[in-house]
């Protein structure tokens, strides 16, 4: 279908933008940011979305890029998903996220979507805001009273649900370099290659001697926003990893996890999905 | 959404663009996709229309040399901007290896996949031309085709990559 009639404005500058959503919220109008488009625009022409403004932001360019800068990476929030795959940093430092581009959509929509358009659409089986979760990013919301930063741990609160105000915008992720020897490993179950997750998981884990002492699992598609398995991530601090403690630990996971049936699973084969992938991603870390 | 707004004249935006090489201004409504500005209003009807939501790769075109999909981008956020299209990658020569390697590998049938899923190859071939066919999978995988199965698209671009190769 096409989209339903809107105005649209682009804004010159993150001041000017922010003026235009306070200006249009004010007026009771709904309006929407412009960033790669790449969830908004098929949104809007299914016609479940129809804000009375767009408010164009994909050229402010000073919003986009990668930096290092003591001990954490920045990335600006209108990088695209194509630029973080290809950065040499993000290689470096924040390998997690060079290999969940990866599962991300297809070539065409990497080149376009946004790391901040992600994280503010805050889909429960996207990729940014389950790594977000697991690499304890910072997230830096403008607005005309100034910035603020949230933890992404705190951010996502539900389905397609974030921290941010109306008249909000996502400028920045700061994300701490995780310790040095810091093994990490992101999978993901999709019916079709590029499709959104049936349900995934990031992780993060430091060994000592073999031994597993900090384990971080994060799902993605396994709730309505992404989900750090806590519990279950101790079991393998508690016990190492054995076929044993693999068991326990996915027994431990249906305690903490409860995903919902969407159109292609039932809860029952979602969780099952969880736990294979928890075995699976286990063995990836210690491999 | 307020009656107001359906009601409203659709608004227009002067956009310039470089369109297969040639500036062009238009008027453009706002709420006019990128596809369909091609389409409907240029007559390039090479580049297809899909799904409209971003998930049959059938609207690929190049912007700013990069593969994106023209049924998620609105024509006016064009302005300033190099668009190619299927129209100008065939008419330059840049692909007429590709379109000869489908054509003799049996690649296409109906066709209606084919201008999007060559601007996807292209780009593949671009950015990694030693790509293995796990790879050349990988990349059209955001690019449906009803008729073929793939087979003949991957050995086709397999055949192309190599001939490249040689080339090179």
């Amino acid at each position: 279908m096409k989209a339903p009639p809107f105005a649209y404005v682009r804004a010159r500058s993150l001041a000017d933008a922010l003026d235009l959503l306070e200006r249009h919220n004010h007026d009771g109008e709904g309006a929407k940011i412009l960033a790669g488009g790449q969830s908004l625009m098929p949104a809007l022409n299914m016609r479940l979305s129809s804000p009375a403004v767009l408010i164009d932001i994909s050229r402010l360019q000073e919003q986009a890029g990668i930096c290092v800068k003591d001990g954490h990476v920045h990335i600006g929030a209108l990088t695209t998903h194509a630029a973080i795959g290809n950065s040499a940093a993000i290689r470096q430092h924040l390998p997690l996220l060079a290999d969940a581009v990866e599962h991300i959509a297809h070539p065409a929509i990497r080149n376009a979507g946004t790391f901040g358009g992600s994280l503010a659409t805050a889909d429960p089986a996207a990729e940014w805001p389950a790594c977000c979760v697991a690499l304890d990013a910072q997230i830096v919301l403008a607005g005309k009273a100034g910035t603020r930063t949230v933890a992404a741990r705190d951010f996502f609160q539900g389905l397609y649900a974030t921290a941010m105000q109306p008249n909000e915008i996502i400028t920045e992720v700061v994300i701490p370099i995780p310790a040095a020897g810091t093994r990490h490993a992101f999978l993901e179950l999709a019916r079709r290659r590029g499709d959104y997750a049936m349900v995934g998981v990031a992780a993060l884990a430091t060994f000592s001697g073999g031994a597993p002492r900090d384990v971080r699992l994060t799902f993605l598609g396994a709730g309505d926003k992404p989900l750090s398995a806590t519990k279950t991530a101790q079991v393998f601090v508690n016990k190492g990893i054995s076929e044993s403690s693999l068991k326990e630990a996915q027994d431990t996971l249906a305690t903490e996890l409860d995903p919902a049936a969407d159109l292609y699973s039932t809860a029952a084969t979602k969780l099952h999905l969880a736990r294979v992938l928890t075995a699976r991603i286990m063995k990836q870390l210690v491999a | 959404m307020k009656a107001a707004a359906m009601n409203a004249p659709e608004t227009l935006i002067d956009t310039t663009l470089t369109l297969n090489g040639e500036a062009i201004t238009r008027r453009i409504p706002v709420r006019q996709n990128l596809v369909d500005f091609l389409r409907e209003e240029m007559g390039l009807t090479g580049t297809h229309i899909g799904c409209e939501h971003g998930v049959c790769g059938a609207c690929t075109v190049r912007v700013d040399g990069n593969i994106v999909r023209g049924c998620l981008m609105l024509a006016v956020q064009a302005e300033g901007r190099t668009v190619e299209t299927i129209e100008g990658l065939s008419d330059s020569g840049e692909i007429a290896d590709l379109q000869d390697a489908f054509h003799k590998r049996n690649a296409l049938q109906c066709g209606f996949c084919t201008p999007g899923m060559l601007l996807t190859v292209q780009d593949l071939a671009q950015k990694n031309p030693r790509a293995t066919r796990e790879q050349i999978r990988e990349h059209i995988s955001g690019n449906y085709c009803r008729c073929t199965g793939y087979q003949a698209i991957v050995d086709a671009v397999e055949t192309v990559l190599a001939a490249r190769q040689i080339k090179v």
